[in-house]
């Protein structure tokens, strides 16, 4: 009142009106469920071609959100991105988006030769016709930011290009290595949240599926807090000196960035074989699928994923896996 | 100086205090065309000044003359009153147990939780449940749900308002009652048309939702039941002034409780927890803002 020089009657009326107006508009959970069965290829999602994944994620990666692919290095999250940004390259009756996809590469672990050899593979009728390989791989643009200032920069003009509706993919490999570089504390706390929120709307508002990809870190015992009625804590070795060491490894990025991603897909090595979990997703139960990587990409070995319940849908595995890290695919 | 408390604007309490009025009684027998005389406004203004200056008057005497305060009740009345409250079911008889019946109305509920808990799934199925009729543990009302995170999924909700027609078809043969046959007539897709969807991307949208909230509701009577999440989810990010996010949030909770007495419905927090873990100065600031809402129940 003070500010505006005006009786309580008309502030609350201004107050009134203004919210009114700011509000973002209202919808019917039906007519938005009917928007998305019109318009949008799949129903809003970006089949992953991989069919227990894809029956578990309701058609696919989703549209609109964020999905996060978490694991140990090497584990094959880099391949799962090729291969995701080649499906959604690929025409519409191929079960593709028909559109660009910009991969956002900080890390340099992008190969075109091997992104060449998954689509050749995977889809040996599309590829081997005359001059479609030149034109898939001319849809996937890849970018090399080398600072997190850098990557900012970029994001308005890939804000820019997704909304005039030639990118129909994002794809963020990863988004921890972006932000470790910065300093600790607050500002990067400060840093990754305008980051995160402005990932969030730019998936909202384009309605395109956003990938990234997080790294592993290992956990210090404080945080393994348990109730006293969920029985005995999980496996914990204690060496020689009496300390207590956590075979376990948690998602790096912390905890806010665990509430904002909306699916994350957790990737592991357990005795050698590999696991993908859908840890956490509003569609789908907590499941496992075992699976291998191929000349083609990514394969399940079975179809049927198990369901996991209980605190081992979060925990990331790293046994065995070191033996792995040198085969060739 | 009794003038200070009144509703208006400062520069016409400023016109009143140099024209020599400095108390209420001094404006309870003058007419607005000498007042507007005295102060050089308006007629209107002035009969507007002379409105206000009543209105505080009469609050003043009912609070000195009545033994009763006014907008108290008696303990015994909200006994009556609460006994008589609907609940929505959770569809989980052992929590349903723990809340006296399910959630309440006239309250404000937080659920607080780690990511990938369930807090989102709790919050469709009890804008599905919120559908049902009396006799299968919901208010028959619609809802509304305000999503700050994108977590919402129509899928998910097609598939729970699937699961709960189903629930409820069976549960009709339990029933002892004799009412028609076809009560039960919600088809899923009816779930879906009966929750209002609202998508926040900032906390500025937050703020002004809440606002609209009560017009909203006013317009829309049949609406029994109010969803955020989350509610702390765009203040986590981009504020510097700690303070001022405290301000906010407090205002925002005390808005919502206002809001559930006055229309009786029952609002939801879904709030994620920021853990056990100090990663930065930002979630001292967290830690101390959760324990202050559980209070305010």
């Amino acid at each position: 009142m003070e500010l505006l020089d005006v009786g309580l009657a008309e502030v609350t009326l201004a107050v009134a009106q203004v919210s009114a107006i700011a509000c973002p508009p209202c919808q019917t959970v039906l007519s938005l469920l009917e928007q998305r069965v019109q318009d949008e290829y799949f129903t809003g999602h970006l089949p992953t071609r991989l069919k227990g994944l894809d029956d578990v994620l309701c058609g696919g990666i989703p549209f609109g959100v964020l999905t996060e692919l978490v694991g140990p290095a090497g584990i094959g999250k880099t391949q799962f991105c090729m291969k995701l940004s080649l499906l959604a390259s690929l025409p519409p009756n191929f079960g593709g988006l028909d559109g660009h996809v910009i991969y956002i590469d900080v890390e340099s672990k992008f190969s075109s030769r091997r992104m060449i050899e998954i689509g050749v593979n995977s889809f040996p009728e599309i590829f081997h016709m005359e001059g479609m390989a030149q034109e898939m791989a001319g849809r996937i643009l890849v970018l090399r930011p080398a600072s997190l200032a850098e990557f900012t920069e970029s994001l308005q003009q890939i804000k820019v290009s997704i909304l005039q509706r030639q990118v129909k993919l994002l794809v963020i490999d990863s988004m921890a290595a972006l932000v470790s570089g910065e300093e600790q504390g607050s500002r990067r706390q400060y840093s990754l949240g305008w980051h995160i929120s402005f990932i969030k709307s730019l998936a909202e508002f384009s309605r395109i599926p956003i990938v990234v990809t997080n790294q592993v870190r290992s956990q210090n015992c404080d945080e393994a807090s348990q109730y006293p009625f969920q029985g005995a804590v999980p496996s914990m070795v204690d060496d020689a000196v009496g300390n207590r060491f956590d075979s376990h490894l948690v998602p790096a990025l912390g905890i806010h960035w665990a509430h904002a991603v909306t699916i994350r897909l957790v990737l592991e090595a357990k005795s050698g074989a590999r696991l993908i979990k859908v840890a956490k997703s509003p569609i789908s139960p907590p499941i496992v699928f075992p699976f291998n990587i191929t000349s083609s990409g990514i394969l399940f070995t079975s179809d049927v994923g198990i369901e996991m319940t209980g605190p081992q849908i979060n925990t990331i595995q790293n046994q065995g896996h070191s033996g792995i890290l040198n085969f060739s695919s | 100086m009794d003038i200070l408390r009144m509703a208006v604007s400062a520069t016409q309490r400023g016109k009143l205090i140099a024209a020599g009025y400095t108390s209420l009684s001094s404006l309870s027998s003058i007419s607005p065309p000498v007042l507007a005389r005295d102060l050089q406004i308006p007629e209107s203004e002035a009969s507007e000044i002379l409105k206000a200056a009543s209105q505080s008057v009469r609050l003043d005497n009912s609070n000195g003359c009545h033994a009763i305060i006014a907008g108290a009740q008696t303990a015994w009345d909200m006994l009556n009153e609460e006994d008589t409250s609907r609940c929505i079911t959770t569809s989980c008889a052992d929590l349903d147990n723990i809340l006296g019946g399910g959630i309440n109305c006239k309250e404000v509920t937080e659920i607080g939780g780690v990511p990938g808990i369930g807090k989102t799934q709790l919050g469709i199925q009890l804008a599905v449940n919120v559908q049902r009729p009396a006799d299968y543990g919901g208010l028959g009302g619609k809802a509304i749900y305000i999503d700050t995170e994108g977590s919402f999924m129509v899928e998910r909700a097609l598939q729970i308002a699937e699961a709960c027609v189903e629930d409820m078809l069976e549960y009709r043969g339990f029933l002892r009652k004799n009412f028609e046959p076809c009560h039960v007539s919600m088809q899923p897709k009816d779930f879906l048309a009966n929750i209002f969807y609202f998508r926040i991307c900032s906390y500025t949208e937050q703020l002004a939702v809440v606002n609209y909230l009560d017009k909203f509701i006013s317009d829309h009577k049949d609406v029994k039941l109010v969803i955020i999440d989350s509610v702390t989810f765009h203040f986590r990010q981009d504020f510097d002034d700690m303070a001022l996010r405290t301000r906010l949030l407090s205002g925002m909770a005390l808005k919502l409780i206002k809001l559930a007495k006055k229309n009786s419905l029952a609002v939801r927090n879904l709030s994620p927890f920021a853990g056990c873990s100090l990663e930065s100065g930002d979630d001292q600031v967290f830690k101390w803002f959760i324990p202050f809402i559980p209070c305010l129940r």
